[in-house]
């Protein structure tokens, strides 16, 4: 982790008048694995499309170790792209779609297939050269888009919702494969994906959108421990997300009741967002509880149980735990200060805008 | 029992005015006029007119088919990346002309060539000096062209829309240039739409007599007119059918020739 390898600076795109992506800044550094997280329309595709050089963007500059490449077409470009629908060439073999690009700068045919060979055992799939494109299934398709990209030895592949069709056992697979071929390869991976626990799973950097704005950015640690909005928190992971008052610092009352928390200088008397997973509610004797409520509703998981806790106010609080509590009966809730995140509520229509969508 | 029924019609409409019409032919191209068999109609295509007129047919239908595919790839390509609603449109019209008789289409340009024909009148309007246009080879080539385009235009255009436009950006992403993906990409996943545009206008242009009829004058022979003239002038059909087994020999050997290009087996007739 050192020099940032590419930044967006000012970025802006629109399509038929809907802004797609405004005004948008990102540094990815060298050998990093950046993901690009959010709903579908979020603009994440397009900043991948605006990096590799498939869209323009209206305004902004792509800068690539050191130079601006916002003119170049994509042919020029030293990054290469995994497709969402793998995009092989079906008239081809997969040993001739691997050598594509080797061709294309025309490498000798030692080296070709040295390189060929090198890539189907990177990805798994070794003796595959003569097979066509058809007799694959998805998974091997997709192994074999990477591979034709790595062998041209980009310095950052840009993956574009790689996993997206493929089923979640294989994708589950896939998501391993991609964190070993990173390391062994030591280039830069820049992701974009709608699946939070794809992104949670492999990323080193989290960058999630909306709207076309970058709501948060950071590690997934940060993402899922400390959203810093309510969009973030919605949209990773399952959360209760409550408005309170700071009353002082790490005090905040939610719904009259006080819960000491660890977050300092919102001020006094201050309308919050307050943030509290689902996993980090414990439910008590209801005389030992902050807060009391009826268990209302509950589902066992396989892993944990789900609960709903309604408390007298109405809200219905969304409790995992491996301890059940059968419908009905009167619980209290206790949430570890360290455990409540508090988020500043959006001041006017506009913050809301770039900040929160609900 | 029920399906067999269903198929009845279809068995009849073959018999009756395909397979009976081919065995007439074969029957009348392999005997004389007394009934007796012959080989003399068929070898009659070595005659010095027969054969002119065979090469000159192979030599404006091919060089009509290239200047088709030439015009209408480029075509289907820009008709590809324009939005649907604006490309039906650009369709619409180019096939409105279809909608048209086709011999109409033809005397219109009789009459724009002609020796005292519009494209004429216009150039000594304008004192420069009148062309002889009708009645020439490239004559011939621009109605084959004009009439025949549309169907090349088609199965390029509808071969190029199932093409993903990601497969497109793959290849610029691997490093190739406009011409190296045209070449390596577009061409070869377009083959089947090429070789059934090839097929839809290089049979027609080398049967038709129509075509060399209105713009050729009698000057140029094809051997459609050769055909169409033992049947409706010299009155001698035998003759016309053994051309006619030539000419079919023609186009099931460059129907052969296209089909060892089309491994997909989606454009050819075979």
């Amino acid at each position: 982790m050192s020099q940032p390898l590419i930044d967006l600076i000012n970025i802006s795109k629109s399509f038929d008048g809907t802004m797609v992506l405004d005004d948008l800044n990102l540094s990815v550094k060298e050998n990093e694995f950046v993901t690009l997280l959010g709903p579908s329309g979020c603009g994440k595709t397009t900043t991948l499309r605006i990096i590799g050089g498939f869209e323009t963007a209206d305004t902004g500059r792509v800068v690539f170790g050191g130079q601006d490449i916002s003119k170049l077409p994509p042919n020029k470009r030293q990054l290469n792209t995994v497709f969402q629908k793998y995009a092989l060439f079906t008239h081809m073999n997969i040993a001739e779609n691997i050598a594509f690009g080797l061709k294309i700068k025309g490498k000798s045919k030692a080296y070709i297939n040295d390189k060929i060979k090198y890539a189907l055992k990177l990805v798994n799939l070794d003796g595959y050269e003569k097979r066509t494109v058809d007799s694959l299934s998805g998974g091997q398709q997709q192994r074999i888009a990477i591979a034709r990209a790595i062998v041209n030895e980009p310095k950052v592949l840009l993956l574009d919702e790689p996993l997206g069709a493929l089923d979640l056992k294989l994708r589950q697979d896939m998501q391993y494969e991609l964190i070993r071929l990173k390391n062994e390869l030591g280039i830069t991976f820049i992701y974009v994906t709608h699946d939070q626990e794809e992104a949670l799973t492999m990323s080193d950097t989290i960058v999630v959108m909306n709207q076309g704005y970058i709501q948060q950015m950071g590690t997934p640690e940060q993402i899922y421990n400390e959203p810093e909005n309510a969009f973030v928190a919605d949209f990773i992971g399952e959360s209760n997300i409550v408005g309170g008052t700071m009353l002082h610092d790490e005090l905040v009352e939610i719904f009259g009741a006080k819960f000491p928390c660890v977050d300092k200088g919102f001020g006094t008397n201050r309308p919050v967002d307050v943030v509290i997973r689902p996993e980090d509610i414990d439910l008590v004797e209801p005389e030992n509880g902050i807060l009391k409520g009826v268990c209302t509703h509950l589902i066992f998981k396989g892993v944990h149980y789900e609960m709903e806790v309604t408390t007298p106010d109405g809200f219905e609080w969304l409790v995992h735990s491996t301890d059940m509590c059968p419908v009905g009966r009167e619980v209290g809730i206790r949430v570890d200060p360290y455990n409540i995140q508090i988020m500043n509520k959006p001041a006017s229509e506009d913050e809301e805008a770039v900040g929160v969508n609900e | 029992m029920n399906r067999k029924l269903l198929a009845g019609p279809y068995l009849i409409w073959m018999i009756g005015f395909v397979l009976i019409p081919l065995a007439l032919i074969f029957y009348y191209g392999l005997t004389d006029r007394s009934g007796a068999f012959t080989l003399a109609n068929i070898v009659s295509i070595a005659t010095e007119e027969h054969a002119k007129a065979m090469w000159l047919s192979l030599g404006l239908s091919f060089v009509s088919t290239l200047i088709c595919l030439l015009l209408a790839y480029p075509l289907a390509m820009i008709l590809r990346s324009r939005g649907m609603g604006r490309t039906s449109f650009i369709v619409f019209i180019f096939v409105l002309p279809m909608w048209m008789n086709f011999l109409l289409r033809t005397m219109a340009w009789q009459t724009l060539l002609e020796k005292n024909g519009v494209i004429n009148g216009i150039l000594s309007a304008l004192h420069l000096p009148v062309q002889s246009l009708i009645n020439t080879p490239g004559a011939i080539i621009l109605g084959m062209v004009y009439n025949f385009l549309p169907f090349m235009v088609l199965p390029v255009y509808n071969v190029l829309c199932k093409i993903d436009d990601n497969t497109i950006n793959a290849a610029r992403d691997l490093g190739a240039n406009f011409w190296q993906t045209l070449f390596r990409i577009w061409l070869p996943l377009s083959l089947p739409g090429i070789i059934s545009g090839i097929t839809m206008v290089f049979i027609p242009a080398l049967t038709t007599f129509v075509i060399s009829n209105l713009l050729g004058g009698s000057k140029i022979l094809l051997i459609g007119n050769v055909i169409e003239q033992e049947f409706n002038k010299s009155g001698n059909w035998n003759l016309g059918s053994g051309l006619s087994l030539v000419l079919m020999a023609f186009i099931i050997i460059s129907m052969a020739i296209l089909a060892k290009y089309d491994k997909t087996g989606e454009g050819s007739m075979f």
